[in-house]
């Protein structure tokens, strides 16, 4: 506490006391409001079928069963199949990493092109970029779903990719422009007088300061992509849907009793990659969100 | 011998606007080039101009009698320290100084005698394995300076290497640039917008304002024959007294407040307009008696502020409309307010054309 001579002490102290709590219990009570699905999702998927039956949605379980994840993760039915969430969660973590990967590597690039080599027109590509950005998913279904078919890669996981990958470069450009135009222009003359190349000058001084940039891309891009519900039920077939085309076929399958305790597991899932990479990697988001704000 | 760079009518727009009209400029084999002028005159665009960094929208530029108008950078056969120092952050103070080698090709041995031997002369060895960010302002500068000395190029370029630095530290890497420059023998040009660095660090000054070369010389000659009223009032400091005077049957006066004019014997006899403006360096308003000879007029003037400045004091009166300095002995027996005896040196003096501010005589 630094002392400030010449405020009444209790006073202060006593003002700072209450707005603390205050906004503790505000902030309490939201954090518990956001809490309480994932809850009753946790515990409802530990219950047995019986218990949620008769018990409440929000009490305990009464005894713990790690059947329905068991089910869940390799047994649930969707649809005419009854093979689980696995296989599917594959499908997304084959289409996620390299859509993440190749969205990211040509967003540094482009960024890096448009913020630091500034040709003739590079606005004008940003700016179309950036509105790129804004177009809604529905407006592309049809001509991607047109442009898949010629390219012969309609219902396949490469062609959700390049799906992905084309509606993520907007927005992977502009986060690396934006943290490209903060770095001073004498950077890359003093590379270039040292006879640097476009791509040594790329690899050699730029990749190396977007750790935090190429994290809030990659965090970005991936829970754009692993959650994603419409490109995946629109552009893939059978044997190619991405996990949460599979859960949601899980739980309106209609054949038999609703397993609710099922549905929860097969859910939690399906949104754990995503949670895990915020945990691992988050304080490099807000990092990266908030780098170029502050000098280096 | 090829001079080490020869501009050839270079010109640089931006779209419409000319950042630099017509420059010709030519040095030779270790001249310490120096080129001055107010804020955004153009100087760093020039810089960048040799430097390949900027295209050029006319003339030509070659650098060792090679012609480099459309070279790269890497081609030419120069070395640059930027004034913002541009090194590269996340490498060591180690891996900024031998990019360029590593990037040329150069193998690791040599890489590293070069490396040592730049570190010792610099006195940055023990600070190798730091990154940029862990160096302060004078530690940077060094290892910029480094970066470029690596390359043994045939022409340095500096881009106000000092601005960055408070005015002690400043000091000692401006006489430390000049004993490199004496020691390695090469070539230099060396931006920066403090006069006091261009006086002292020159063989060649080139004075610009708005992307006009205004005069080209050695620091002596712009100092004592400035070409025009902007080089005058701008090279020098305090700066060259401008008296508005006028010319009459072969004298010149100076008009005084509250007095007679003082009336000049022109020197030598030239023949000038009846308006003209009489350029006077302070250190050439004396303590009477202290120079003697045809063209040192004894003036009584009233002095208006007295600033003391250590060795020298300066006093400010008024002549002809215009503040007037006199760069006087500490001792002197000037107060404010009254009037002081001094001799006026015209040997030195320059005559201006009030409207064009050219050179007359
Ligand atoms: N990319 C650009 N586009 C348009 N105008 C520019 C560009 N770069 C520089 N200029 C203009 O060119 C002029 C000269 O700039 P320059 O940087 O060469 O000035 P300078 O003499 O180095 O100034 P300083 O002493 O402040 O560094 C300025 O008026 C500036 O606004
Ligand atoms: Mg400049």
């Amino acid at each position: 506490m630094s002392d400030l001579s010449g405020y009444t002490p209790e006073r202060t102290d006593w003002g700072r006391f209450a707005l603390r709590w205050g906004l503790f219990v505000i902030l309490g009570l939201f954090a518990l409001w956001y809490l309480a699905p994932l809850f009753v999702m946790l515990t409802t998927s530990v219950k047995t079928l019986e218990e949620i039956r008769t018990g409440s949605l929000i009490a305990l379980p009464r005894e713990i069963t790690f059947e329905p994840w068991a089910k869940a993760w390799s047994q649930a039915c969707s649809g005419i199949t009854c093979e689980g969430l696995r296989p599917y969660f594959f499908n997304s973590i084959l289409l996620a990493v390299p859509s993440v990967a190749i969205s990211t590597v040509i967003g540094a690039l482009n960024g890096y092109v448009i913020a630091q080599w500034r040709f003739r027109g590079a606005d004008t590509i940003f700016a179309l970029l950036l509105f790129g950005c804004f177009i809604p998913f529905q407006v592309v279904l049809l001509p991607m779903a047109k442009m898949l078919g010629l390219l012969g890669l309609a219902g396949t996981i490469p062609g959700l990719m390049l799906v992905h990958v084309v509606y993520g470069i907007g927005f992977t450009t502009l986060f690396f422009r934006n943290f490209y135009v903060t770095i001073p222009a004498d950077l890359l003359k003093a590379a270039k007088v040292d006879g640097a190349g476009f791509l040594r000058i790329f690899v050699s001084i730029f990749l190396p300061l977007s750790v935090p940039i190429v994290v809030v891309s990659i965090i970005w891009q991936f829970t754009q992509i692993w959650n994603d519900f419409l490109f995946g039920v629109s552009f893939s077939s059978a044997g190619s849907q991405p996990v949460t085309v599979a859960l949601n076929n899980i739980v309106n399958s209609t054949t038999g009793v609703k397993e609710y305790n099922v549905d929860m597991a097969a859910a939690i899932i399906a949104a754990l990659p995503t949670l895990l990479v915020y945990v691992v990697a988050g304080k490099y988001f807000i990092r990266g969100l908030t780098a170029g704000s502050v000098k280096g | 011998m090829a001079p080490v760079l020869t501009i050839r009518n270079l010109r640089k727009a931006y779209g419409e606007t000319v950042i630099l009209h017509d420059v010709n400029i030519e040095i030779e084999e270790g001249d310490f080039l120096v080129l001055v002028g107010p804020s955004g005159c153009g100087k760093s665009t020039l810089l960048n101009c040799i430097a390949g960094l900027e295209p050029i929208t006319g003339g030509s530029v070659a650098i060792g009698g090679r012609e480099m108008t459309k070279a790269p950078p890497k081609d030419r056969d120069i070395a640059m320290v930027f004034q913002s120092y541009a090194l590269y952050p996340t490498m060591t103070v180690a891996k900024n100084i031998t990019f360029g080698m590593k990037v040329r090709g150069v193998d690791s041995a040599t890489q590293k005698r070069k490396l040592e031997e730049v570190a010792r002369q610099l006195q940055i060895s023990q600070l190798l394995d730091r990154k940029p960010g862990q160096l302060s302002g004078g530690q940077r500068q060094r290892v910029a300076m480094g970066r470029a000395l690596v390359r043994e190029p045939k022409l340095f370029l500096f881009d106000e290497p000092l601005s960055n630095l408070d005015a002690k530290l400043r000091v000692e890497m401006r006489t430390e640039i000049k004993r490199l420059h004496q020691d390695l023998g090469a070539s230099m040009v060396y931006v920066t917008h403090d006069q006091i660095e261009a006086m002292t660090l020159a063989t060649k000054i080139v004075v610009m304002k708005g992307g006009v070369i205004q005069q080209i010389g050695a620091p002596s000659e712009i100092y004592n024959r400035p070409a025009n009223m902007f080089v005058a009032d701008f090279m020098g400091s305090p700066a060259m007294n401008l008296i508005p005077a006028t010319v009459e049957n072969g004298q010149v006066a100076i008009a005084r407040e509250g007095d007679e004019p003082i009336l000049i014997d022109l020197p030598g006899g030239a023949s000038l307009p009846r308006d003209v403006v009489l350029g006077l360096r302070p250190e050439d308003i004396v303590e009477p008696g202290a120079r003697s000879g045809a063209h040192v007029v004894p003036a009584r003037c009233k002095v208006e502020v007295v600033e003391p400045a250590g060795a020298d004091t300066y006093v400010v009166s008024r002549l002809g409309g215009a503040a007037v300095t006199a760069r006087l002995s500490a001792e002197t027996q000037a107060r404010a307010g009254q009037p002081l005896d001094v001799a006026f040196d015209l040997g030195k003096a320059s005559f201006f054309e009030p409207q064009t501010g050219a050179r007359l005589n």
